[in-house]
């Protein structure tokens, strides 16, 4: 594939890095990436993989935007209030770089339609807002083999790690059983400063244009924790579990549960 | 000797400035086979520094930098590096 003249202005800070060139900036044509989430983190997520050129972008989230999102979520503006966030974000994506094919679905994912959404992207990104989807996202990821890139923030404080099935940890190994209900609080009870989920996404964008050009060090088996009240980066060692119920030896968990319901009942 | 060197591939790149010199002349070398040399020919007086740089720092090897009248410069360089 030749570029054009514009996709060699758009790209030349790509092209002339050692890292990428004209064969790395390629890939992230070529690359396909779902995005769970088109909220606090699906937002950076998706501008900065656009404005990278990563070529298809699936995105899915059944909400709609309301003005509490927009002190975080980039994407949408005072004018999209109202519209779903999938036309919201694809619309913005779309205005950045026309070289982006963006998927909008405006579906809950679950453990019915999952496997089939991402059964032709290359890369998962996790930007969920609740434990049942992270475990769900997890789990799919994990039977499916594709490397996820799983972010999360609260308050002053964000995580990123990186999961290649197969080669390094998965969620499960992490933390293996999802906390009982009320005892985590959500965004909404506690809050979040606005940009944490820009530092989060924009490292979760990196971490999957690592992956797409296959350089440098994904953060497998290891959880980056990112305190901005103290300005701090701590890596924690996260090994493979063995005895993990999903990635195992010998796995118990073989198929996709119901998350949600038992999520609920616990309640 | 290195006078004697063929290139096996010549660019054109009078006109452009920073940073579309180089990112013309690392997709030419990119497309080249390990051991081919190239020749660029250009207007843009940094870029006559700067590329021989940029190369060397990516592994290829600089064969030749000449100002060939009031305005052009000719690089010639060796791809050494995928």
């Amino acid at each position: 594939m030749d570029f054009t003249e514009d996709q060699l202005q758009r790209y030349s800070r790509h092209i002339i890095l050692p890292e990428v060139g004209g064969k790395g900036q390629r890939k992230l044509l070529g690359a396909k990436v779902f995005i769970v989430g088109a909220g606090g983190l699906g937002c950076p997520v998706g501008y900065y993989l656009t404005a990278a050129g990563v070529g298809t972008l699936g995105i899915i989230d059944n909400d709609s935007v309301e003005l509490s999102n927009l002190q975080r979520q980039i994407a949408h503006s005072t004018k999209t209030i109202g519209m779903y966030k999938i036309d919201s974000a694809k619309a913005t994506f779309e205005a950045l770089n026309p070289d982006v094919r963006v998927i909008g679905i405006k579906e809950r994912i679950s453990k019915d339609n999952i496997l089939d959404l991402i059964r032709d992207y290359d890369i998962v990104v996790d930007g969920s807002d609740n434990f049942p989807t992270r475990y769900l996202v997890n789990d799919a990821c994990v039977m499916a083999k594709k490397p996820l890139v799983s972010g999360a923030i609260l308050k002053f404080e964000g995580h990123v790690t990186t999961i290649v099935p197969g080669e390094g940890h998965c969620y499960r190994c992490l933390f293996e059983e999802m906390p009982p209900p009320g005892l985590v609080p959500s965004c909404q009870e506690a809050g979040v400063i606005g940009a944490i989920p820009g530092v989060v996404g924009s490292l979760q964008a990196i971490e999957v244009i690592k992956l797409i050009l296959g350089k440098g060090d994904p953060l497998k088996n290891t959880l980056l924790i990112y305190d901005a009240l103290k300005t701090t980066f701590r890596r924690i060692k996260v090994l493979k579990n063995p005895n993990c119920p999903v990635c195992g030896d010998n796995p118990t968990i073989r198929e996709l549960l119901d998350y949600d319901a038992g999520y609920c009942a616990v309640q | 000797m290195e006078e004697d060197i063929k290139p096996d591939r010549k660019i054109n790149i009078k006109g452009l400035v920073c940073p579309y010199t180089f990112v013309k002349a690392k997709l030419a070398v990119e497309d080249m086979e390990i051991g081919q040399v190239i020749e660029i020919l250009l207007d843009y007086e940094e870029a006559s520094r700067s590329i021989p740089k940029s190369m060397e720092d990516h592994g290829q090897k600089v064969l030749k930098v000449e100002k060939i009248n009031d305005t052009d410069w000719v690089l010639v360089i060796r791809k050494e590096k995928e």
